[in-house]
């Protein structure tokens, strides 16, 4: 089995969010970049895939140089081979377009994806390059098994879940319970050592349009203080929220 | 070139944001001068979605259709948009409308705008205000396809009455066997129960709760409330509560009317999970939680001793007040 895991390139989960540029860049200064959390459930999965049931792992981005100490962590996690495609990543619809090319060349059996990112929470990447794939796709995956042709995976709806099988190759949106987090991966020295070796491959990209820009950014308007109310008062809490937020 | 909003609706009847959403495209439509076509599948009483504003209802009665089949919807609301020449397609946020928009957006040739909070400022060229780094900033997106697809963020816009006609057509959408490549074998939906996605009120506990045997008081208070119950990241890791009641930055995301969390100390990506809901409360004995920083009214209290005795307040409300 060929998997493919999208891998992006985002800002920690404790950053502070700030603008550049007139508001209209996100400001990477002082900013750590790690593996979108949603991919990296999907990448420990694909690991699982690699040790039981022989499977070969690449992983992609869409991005610049900057992106490669993150292709590198991912290596070190366990994939075997590294493919960044050399253009920035600027909208959903351009970036999956800018895999399927490279994913149509591979003939992955499964590509897994986060479900979103979560700098952008566009979450459509991984629908657009099953679509423009012609596979399968199951999102909020939050349990996957393959066995032949078949995978059968479990999906999160609002207020539950439902299990479907999907014939391969399969696009899945990932994310927590595909793996817990109990079973995500710090690499390792040997990973880290094994991973300067492993091929990091740069293709240039395709050109594809964009659909969206980004024109600008702003940060929520700043809160109001909270309003204390003392443990003795209750009724005071009740009162306020009921004619106050009308939200009782 | 009317308006195109896709309504969810659950063993036929309309969800909440099903009139959100129409609401939603009603504003679009008088923005862009033109009408409201609600999709609707399998549903009942569909005359109701003209109280929000739509001037058709394009109806798929299809057993083909009785469980969500992403690629099975998608083919058949994009005939449906090519049949009415829409321009702009609006959708909800739910996990099937998620699942179903970058679907729509390729057959379309539409750009994609998910977790937009408010009307386009201005039309041409088409900019939506959206939610990004999960909920810790916003963005200003410009479409620039000639069709544009929005997913609406829940709770963002609200239910805004507009009487038009909602003239029923029924619709019979060819389907082939490849739209059902996802087989859908079974469903396991917590039932009695309120969901995260649906609930009016969310009722969260933290670490500060010591243990999963103390979650009765949770329970309680979301009972009274027809609330849903949530928890913390650290509570969910360490298997106090299932995993699908984490919300936060790598959890669920929650737009609430109200938001009640208890011994949950604010960790930034919590907030940003929870950020989107109106009215935040938090209990906590510790003054120093950056929750307070986040929350509209906070109690400093042993939450052991304050939630029992504000559940027993709140039953007394409710009996008072329904």
């Amino acid at each position: 089995m060929k998997i493919l895991v999208c891998i992006s390139h985002v800002p920690d989960t404790t950053s502070k969010i700030n603008f550049t540029e007139n508001d209209t860049k996100f400001d990477t200064n002082g900013v750590q970049f790690v593996i979108n959390p949603n991919d990296e459930f999907g990448l420990t999965r694909a690991m699982w895939f690699k040790e039981k049931q022989g499977a070969t792992v690449d992983i992609i981005n869409v991005g610049g140089p900057e992106t490669e100490p993150t292709l590198r962590k991912a290596l070190a996690i366990g994939a075997d081979t590294a493919i960044r495609i050399n253009t920035e990543a600027l909208d959903g619809f351009q970036v999956a377009k800018e895999l399927s090319a490279v994913a149509k060349e591979g003939n992955y059996d499964l590509i897994i994806a986060g479900r979103e990112s979560i700098d952008y929470n566009g979450g459509m990447v991984p629908g657009m390059l099953a679509s423009l794939l012609g596979a399968s796709f199951v999102n909020t995956c939050i349990g996957l098994e393959v066995d032949g042709d078949t995978a059968t995976a479990v999906r999160e709806i609002d207020g539950g879940k439902e299990t479907v099988t999907a014939k391969l190759p399969l696009v899945v949106g990932g994310q927590k319970g595909i793996v817990e987090e109990s079973d995500l991966r710090i690499p390792n020295m040997r990973g880290i050592m094994m991973a300067r070796k492993k091929p990091l491959e740069v293709k240039e990209p395709q050109g594809a349009s964009t659909e969206t820009s980004a024109v600008s950014f702003e940060k929520p308007a700043p809160k109001g203080d909270v309003k204390l109310i003392s443990p003795d008062n209750l009724d005071e809490l009740i009162d306020l929220l009921h004619n106050e937020a009308k939200a009782i | 070139m009317s308006v195109l909003v896709y309504t969810e609706s659950e063993e036929g009847k309309f969800k909440k944001t099903a009139y959100e959403v129409v609401s939603y495209a009603r504003g679009i439509a008088d923005m862009m001068s033109t009408t409201v076509t609600a999709v609707a599948v399998n549903a009942e009483e569909t005359a109701s979605l003209g109280t929000y504003g739509a001037d058709k209802v394009v109806h798929i009665k299809s057993d083909k259709l009785s469980k969500f089949t992403a690629n099975a919807y998608a083919a058949a609301v994009t005939e449906i948009a090519k049949n009415e020449g829409s321009k702009v397609v609006v959708l909800s946020s739910s996990a099937n409308a998620k699942y179903l928009a970058p679907l729509l957006a390729v057959d379309l040739e539409a750009g994609y705008a998910s977790n937009v909070v408010a009307l386009p400022e201005s039309a041409s060229p088409f900019k939506v205000k959206r939610t990004a780094f999960t909920n810790k900033a916003f963005n200003h997106t410009e479409i620039s396809t000639d069709v544009k697809i929005i997913g609406l963020s829940k709770n963002s816009f609200g239910l805004k009455e507009a009487q038009k006609d909602a003239t029923e057509t029924s619709f019979d959408p060819s389907l082939d066997d490849s739209q059902f490549k996802v087989e859908v074998q079974s469903v396991d939906k917590v039932k009695d129960k309120v969901t995260i996605a649906d609930a009016e009120i969310v009722v969260s506990g933290g670490r500060g709760l010591k243990g999963p045997e103390n979650w009765g008081m949770i329970e309680e208070m979301a009972d009274i409330l027809g609330a849903a119950t949530a928890c913390s990241k650290p509570v969910s890791d360490m298997g106090w509560r299932p995993h699908s009641e984490h919300v936060g930055q790598t959890g669920k995301p929650v737009a609430s009317n109200l938001y009640i969390a208890v011994g949950i100390s604010g960790a930034i990506q919590h907030l940003a999970g929870i950020n989107a809901s109106k009215t935040k409360v938090v209990i906590n004995t510790d003054p120093e939680a950056p929750f307070f920083k986040a929350a509209d009214y906070g109690i400093v209290g042993d939450a052991f001793e304050v939630v029992p005795k504000l559940n027993e307040k709140l039953k007394e409300f409710k009996a008072n007040n329904s």
